[in-house]
């Protein structure tokens, strides 16, 4: 890879680069993010790897970044023609290679929705919904390629950005309205101007690539998908706020992630995107990788720095904000790893094609990991102002069993649970904060009957109780005294008093955490007691969990009319609770029962079921 | 010199000092417990928090921490304000009951009962050991150790510390255990009893009790002796 | 345990003493933070031994004993929770002898929970040392947990 010295030597190799691209022959992209890995994507890769010898001039492979499209995996995707197949193993490859050159389609292998067969990508109603101007390069890019990411357009957006004034490049992101994808929403372009305007010869940016919320993958796929996009962003960056040095804070638990960006990082430097007079410029910029190393309040600003800088993640008071005083005592500016990726695409096609995208006060695109209790589950982008019910329905295909969906959860820990009856809301900073929840960094949990509100209020607060830093009293203290209800609740040991107890606790720990760890921590239980205060009422007036879940408050029943004695239960039971001869109904001993329905998912004839 | 407003009385602060600072000089009473005078910072205990802004944009922060600014509103005991610190010193204590000065901080702000089961704990983790340790006695030995609902205080490896000189600065210090409050009805978590401006020193009322500075007892720091105490 | 000290002063020096990078070395060499290791880098880098105790244990991927031949990390975020992630603790718990964050006595497991690994929408996670299971139920864990066990029988 040779260095480029000048921006007209980048415009001539990406005019060569471009020019190089067969558009006559066949791509297979195989989607080979962490989950496609999980669900077998390597093997089936070395399988059309063996299948395509001797047809290599007509057909290439390419290992990609996840298609987002999780619940077919492992799936790929045939250029030019677009054609999308689901769910593939190693036996399907000899028969995916012929059908390419015969310019057949292997019906079996595409999706089906509702009785009607969908072979091409822009078809399918899980990508037709959606808006992808971020995650939709992922399918055309071998993550450890970076001409693959010039020959998309790829520095284009830079090499403009090098021509404009720092101002200028500020003031066209205030204008796109590009708000920060972490999850407060704050003006990016803002939060650029007041670290451009501090006096220091040293500044620093942060991509915060913590990604702390269970449920919410999207960072992970762009991270592993497109090092590149995020790494022009941050160049962007440095050179509008007059950074020299960068750091990516990508979570421990991301290894894929991490070997993908260091391999691009190391790319960018050879041909000289990065290091010394950039493309001929008086601008130097560098970035180093730091791993997390297991800390949720990490996510948080303050605590991140801390923890660069080699010390415990407790967060510190603000102000003085990051951007006055932050890394190592210098100006500081993080954004999270969507808002990055955001930034060469609003250079490179403008503000106004941006801002043009969206809502009023919310504008672009958001990127939502779709998951938990439906059909079509994966990574979704969609413009922001679409409602949830068109992201739960039309995109993830609604509830994948006859269980009726019953919410949603956004945010994270820190967000809360929107009902059925609000899916008409659209998704916009605005109308989730005023339902009560947060947009948050973009996880989106469907649940339905199954759920118990209350139990999940309570899995949130362990969590929390567990990652708090424990430096504040009402953060350390309130959240496990919430646990705490919340345990007794679920255990039907609760009196009259505890929801107000719940609520006007969570009300101060919201209002005098020192961090946004513990200011947000009440949500999720807030938010449920908000909507679904019948639950909480069931469990502790009528010591019942309609969802079928707390354990102390729930049977498991055989009935004895549908049982045909086959032993499954019995011999799955790790308790020894079921007893019974073969062939004759068995029974449950419910003083020796935990509750663990291992039973009830074992049985093939319907015959366990709870009695509530 | 900017200049703030502080439960409606202006004034002109020196820079660089805090609503707490301010609040002192003016004569204003804010409790704290994680705050010493001669000590960084912690901004922990939450209990000197203060009502800042205004209409909409108000918010509860630290007053021990929280710079002046220029224009600055304060609100140092809105109803906000005494309800959140009620519940915070409900909290507290509810770890730790047997601490005077959370009993004396209880009656003080009016608290009536707590809704919370009594952990009996020590350590309130107020921090005030380990800064002293750290930038008075210049020994590093002790320090938080986990987070959230671990944590604790203790010296590396919970072993004796070769860098601990047995000073007793964090005793000295430590504002939960060096005075045990037994009160008057010992199975009771709120005592609401003692605090008055002419209380008695737990010398003048409990036989086991010793100074552990050899003096009469007037700077508070009694020390049960009825009990072997080692070093934490 | 003697501790390389060599190791040590060139894992500082190639962090650029960046304290938590260098545990992250230190433990993948030794598998787990031996307490002379942190003795010898707070020395090194002439920080007090509580501060590198402090950060140790903070963060939960840092681990003060030796672990297992195989690390078994069940998923336990939101989706993976909501699909029964639990019930696959429970049952390894019950096979294994050992709660979360324990090892067996020979040596062979160690038990640990995760937050999220990022696979969601195939959860429930179960990883095995570097290798990620996906759809996992109490039945499919115990089948694996069997194949292990009878590997290192062989």
């Amino acid at each position: 890879m040779t260095k480029l010295l000048s921006i007209n030597e980048f415009d001539k190799i990406s005019k060569k680069i471009t020019e190089r691209q067969d558009f006559n022959k066949h791509i297979i992209s195989i989607s080979s993010g962490t989950c496609g890995h999980a669900s077998g994507s390597i093997k089936v890769a070395e399988a059309l790897k063996q299948a395509v010898k001797g047809y290599e001039d007509k057909i290439s492979i390419k290992l990609t970044g996840c298609h987002g499209y999780c619940a077919a995996e492992p799936n790929i995707i045939i250029f030019p023609q677009k054609v999308f197949y689901k769910n593939l193993k190693p036996e399907d490859a000899p028969n995916i290679i012929q059908s390419i050159l015969k310019g057949e389609i292997i019906e079996n292998l595409v999706i089906k929705e509702n009785g009607i067969n969908y072979t091409h990508i822009d078809e399918i109603p899980f990508y037709k919904y959606q808006k992808n101007i971020l995650i939709g390069d992922n399918p055309l890019i071998d993550p450890k390629n970076i001409e693959d990411y010039i020959a998309i357009g790829g520095y284009k957006a830079f090499s403009k950005a090098l021509c404009m004034r720092p101002n200028e490049i500020i003031e066209e992101i205030k204008k796109s309205g590009l708000r920060g994808r972490g999850g407060a929403g704050f003006s990016t372009g803002i939060k650029w101007e007041v670290a451009s305007k501090q006096k220091s010869d040293t500044k620093y940016i942060i991509c915060n690539a913590d990604e702390g919320d269970p449920g919410a993958y999207m960072d992970r796929n762009l991270l592993e998908g497109n090092p590149q996009l995020i790494i022009e962003g941050m160049i962007i960056g440095a050179y509008a706020i007059g950074a020299n040095k960068g750091w990516i804070y990508v979570r421990d638990e991301y290894p894929l992630a991490v070997k993908n960006i260091t391999i691009n990082i190391k790319q960018a430097r050879e041909m000289g995107f990065l290091g010394k007079n950039i493309l001929g410029s008086s601008f130097d910029f560098d970035i180093q990788i730091t791993r997390g190393a297991g800390a949720f309040v990490c996510g948080e600003e303050t605590a991140l720095i801390q923890s660069i800088e080699g010390k415990i993640g407790d967060p510190r008071q603000r102000p003085p904000y990051p951007a006055q005083m932050g890394l190592f005592g210098k100006p500081t500016n993080i954004n999270n790893v969507e808002t990055w990726a955001n930034i060469p695409k609003i250079i490179d096609k403008g503000a106004d094609w941006y801002a043009n995208i969206g809502t009023k006060t919310s504008k672009g695109t958001k990127i939502f990991s779709l998951v938990g209790k439906v059909k079509n589950t994966g990574l979704v982008e969609v413009p922001m102002g679409i409602t949830i019910k068109d992201i739960v329905y039309n995109i993830g295909g609604g509830s994948p069993t006859d269980r009726k969906i019953k919410a949603i959860q956004t945010g994270g820990p820190s967000g809360g649970c929107i009902p059925e009856d609000l899916f008409n809301l659209p998704i916009d900073y605005e109308s989730l904060k005023q339902a009560g929840s947060i947009m948050g960094s973009g996880g989106m949990i469907v649940l339905d009957e199954d759920t118990c509100m209350v139990d999940f209020a309570r899995y949130f607060t362990n969590f929390l109780q567990n990652e708090s830093c424990g430096k504040c009293s009402s953060c350390r203290e309130g959240i496990q005294r919430m646990f705490e209800i919340l345990t007794d609740i679920t255990e039907g040991k609760a009196n009259d008093t505890s929801i107000e107890l719940l609520e006007e606790l969570g009300s101060v720990i919201k209002d005098t955490s020192l961090c946004a760890l513990g200011q947000t921590a009440p949500n999720s239980v807030l938010t449920s007691i908000r909507y679904f205060r019948n639950e909480y009422i069931a469990h502790i007036k009528d010591k019942k969990c309609f969802a079928g879940v707390c354990r102390a408050l729930i049977r498991y029943k055989i009935d004895k009319e549908i049982c045909t004695g086959c032993g499954v239960c019995k011999i799955n039971c790790p308790e020894g609770a079921i007893v019974g001869e073969l062939k004759q109904p068995h029974l449950i001993l419910q003083d020796k029962c935990i509750k663990c329905g291992i039973c009830h998912d074992n049985c093939n004839f319907n015959a366990i079921n709870l009695d509530v | 010199m900017p200049k703030i407003k502080i439960d409606g009385i202006e004034f002109d602060c020196s820079e660089n000092s805090t609503i707490l600072d301010v609040a002192k000089i003016l004569g204003i009473d804010i409790p704290t417990l994680c705050y010493h005078e001669g000590l960084s910072r912690w901004g922990g205990c939450r209990l000197c928090i203060v009502e800042i802004g205004r209409d909409e944009n108000t918010k509860l922060v630290s007053s021990c921490t929280y710079p002046v600014q220029e224009g600055l509103i304060v609100r140092t005991a809105s109803k906000r304000v005494i309800n959140a610190r009620k519940m915070i010193l409900e909290l507290l204590i509810a770890q730790n009951p047997t601490s005077k000065v959370l009993q004396d901080l209880a009656s003080k702000i009016g608290l009536k009962e707590v809704r919370f089961k009594p952990k009996w704990e020590t350590c309130i983790y107020c921090g005030l050991c380990v800064r002293i340790c750290k930038e008075q006695m210049m020994a590093n030995a002790i320090g938080f150790v986990n987070r959230g609902n671990k944590l604790k205080i203790t010296t590396p490896f919970d072993k004796n510390s070769e860098d601990c000189r047995r000073c007793g600065a964090c005793m000295y210090i430590c504002p939960a255990c060096t005075i045990r409050c037994d009160g008057p009805n010992p199975e009771s978590v709120l005592c609401n009893g003692c605090y008055n401006a002419l209380q008695p020193t737990c010398l003048e009322v409990y036989d086991n009790f010793s100074c552990w500075m050899g003096l009469k007892g007037e700077c508070g720091t009694c020390v049960d002796i009825s009990k072997n105490q080692k070093n934490k | 345990m003697t501790i390389d000290e060599t190791f040590i002063d060139k894992t500082i020096e190639k962090n650029n003493r960046s304290l938590i990078s260098i545990l992250q070395d230190i433990q993948e060499s030794y598998n787990y933070l031996p307490e002379e290791s942190l003795i010898k880098v707070a020395e090194k880098m002439q920080i007090p031994l509580i501060d590198v105790y402090s950060v140790v244990t903070f963060y939960h991927s840092f681990c003060l004993i030796p672990k297992g031949e195989y690390i078994i990390t069940v998923c336990l975020g939101t989706a993976c929770y909501i699909r029964g992630g639990k019930k696959i603790v429970d049952l390894l718990t019950k096979e294994l002898e050992i709660i979360p964050g324990e090892t067996t006595k020979d040596n062979k497991f160690t038990l640990e929970t995760v937050n999220c690994l990022g696979c969601c929408a195939i959860g429930p996670i179960v990883k095995i040392n570097n290798e990620y299971h996906g759809e996992m139920t109490p039945n499919k864990t115990k089948k694996l947990i069997k194949s292990l066990k009878r590997e290192k029988n062989d």
